[in-house]
C-alpha cells in the first residue's frame, strides 16, 4: 500500500522533458525568417503557386510551433495520436466538403 | 486550491492514513501523482484545442468556398488590407509565442522573477497585437468596408477612388453584381480576425490572472501544469493567425 502512494517530493520536472531556451530561440528565429520569406515571396508573381507556397510555409510554421512550442515532439504517444487525429479529421472534413462543392453542376465559379 | 503546504500534507497523512495520501498542495487528490495529473489535464487541453480546430475550421472552409465562388471580389477586397500591419502583427504574435514558451521554461526552472517577466512581456505583446488590429479595423471603418454597419462597394465599382491601392494594383472595376460580393470577403475577414481577437482577449484575461498568481509563487514550486496548458492555448491562437495572415493578406496580390 505504501509503495502505491505518490512520493510527496515528486515534481513534474522529473518526467516532463524540459525544452532548452536554445531550442525555443532557434524556432523563434526560424518562424520570423519564414514570416519574412512568405511576405517577400508574395511580391513575386508565381501564378497559382503564390497560394501553394504561402500555404506550404504556413504549414511549416504550424509544424514548428506544434512540435517545439507545444512540446508534441517530446510528449507521450496518446497526445501525439490526439493531435494527429485532430489534423486528420479536419483535413478529411475539408476534403469531403470541397469534393462535394467541385463535383456539383452549379456552375459559375 | 488548497494553500496547505507539503509539510502540512505530510503531517496530515500520518493521521488520515491511506485514505488521503500525501501530495503537494497543487495536486488534486483524485490524481495518483503529479505526473498523472499533468498527463490528464494536458490531454484534456488538447481535446479542447481539437474542438477549436473544428470551430475555426468552419470559418476557413467557408473562406475557401467563397473565395472560389467570388474570386475577383475576394482578390480586390484583399488588396485593401495593409500588408505592413499584417506582417507586423504576425511578428508580434510569434514573439509573444516565444515569450510564452520561455514562461513555461522559467516555471519549470522555478525562476519566479523570470516567469513573471516573460508573462508580462507576453501580456504586453498580446495587447500590442490587439492595438494593431484596432488600427486596421479603424481603417476599414473609415473606408466604408465594414459589412452590415458601414459598407459601400464604391471602391470596387470605381477602383480609382482609393488612389493608394489603385497605384499598387491597378484593379479593374468589378461588375455591380461582383462588387456586392466584396461584402462577403469583408464579412469573413471580420468574422475570422474578430473571432481570433476574441480568443486573444480571453487569453490576455487569463494571463492577467496567471501573472497575479505567479507573483504569489504559485507556479514556481513544481506546479507547471496550468502555465503549460495556458501556453498550449496561446500557441494555438498563434497557429490560427499563421494561417489567417497568408489567406487574408498575401495570396491575392497577383491574380
Amino acid at each position: 500500500m505504501q509503495l502505491e502512494q505518490p512520493r510527496p517530493d515528486e515534481t513534474p520536472g522529473e518526467h516532463i522533458h524540459i525544452v532548452s531556451p536554445k531550442v525555443y530561440g532557434t524556432i523563434f528565429v526560424a518562424l520570423l525568417f519564414l514570416t519574412a520569406a512568405t511576405c517577400g515571396i508574395s511580391y513575386v508573381d508565381l501564378g497559382v503557386f503564390n497560394a501553394v507556397v504561402a500555404m506550404a510555409i504556413a504549414c511549416t510554421k504550424m509544424t514548428l510551433v506544434v512540435l517545439f512550442f507545444m512540446h508534441i515532439k517530446y510528449s507521450n504517444k496518446l497526445t501525439k495520436l490526439t493531435v494527429a487525429s485532430g489534423i486528420f479529421l479536419f483535413l478529411s472534413l475539408i476534403g469531403m466538403i470541397m469534393s462535394d462543392y467541385i463535383s456539383r453542376a452549379w456552375g459559375r465559379w | 486550491m488548497s494553500d496547505t503546504t507539503i509539510t502540512a500534507n505530510r503531517a496530515a497523512t500520518e493521521t488520515e492514513s491511506a485514505h488521503h495520501p500525501a501530495h503537494p498542495s497543487f495536486q488534486r487528490h483524485h490524481f495518483e501523482s503529479v505526473s498523472q495529473q499533468f498527463d490528464a489535464t494536458n490531454f484534456a487541453m488538447w481535446l479542447f484545442l481539437l474542438t477549436e480546430i473544428m470551430f475555426f475550421g468552419g470559418l476557413f472552409t467557408s473562406y475557401l468556398i467563397m473565395r472560389n465562388w467570388y474570386y475577383p471580389a475576394f482578390v480586390e477586397g484583399s488588396h485593401h488590407l495593409s500588408i505592413f500591419w499584417g506582417t507586423t502583427n504576425t511578428a508580434v504574435l510569434i514573439t509573444s509565442s516565444f515569450t510564452m514558451a520561455m514562461s513555461v521554461y522559467s516555471a519549470q526552472m522555478k525562476q519566479k522573477g523570470k516567469l513573471v517577466m516573460y508573462l508580462v512581456l507576453t501580456f504586453i505583446l498580446g495587447l500590442a497585437f490587439l492595438c494593431i488590429k484596432g488600427i486596421e479595423w479603424h481603417g476599414e471603418w473609415v473606408d466604408h468596408h465594414v459589412p452590415g454597419l458601414r459598407f459601400s462597394d464604391a471602391d470596387f465599382l470605381n477602383p480609382k477612388l482609393d488612389a493608394d491601392v489603385y497605384k499598387e494594383y491597378h484593379d479593374a472595376p468589378l461588375s455591380p453584381e461582383m462588387a456586392q460580393n466584396t461584402e462577403e470577403y469583408f464579412f469573413l475577414y471580420f468574422a475570422m480576425t474578430g473571432m481570433h481577437a476574441l480568443h486573444m482577449i480571453v487569453g490576455i484575461g487569463l494571463l492577467g490572472f496567471i501573472i497575479f498568481r505567479a507573483r504569489q509563487g504559485a507556479y514556481t514550486s513544481g506546479h507547471v501544469t496550468f502555465v503549460e496548458n495556458f501556453g498550449l492555448y496561446w500557441h494555438f491562437v498563434d497557429v490560427i493567425w499563421i494561417f489567417l495572415y497568408p489567406l487574408l493578406y498575401l495570396i491575392s496580390r497577383h491574380t
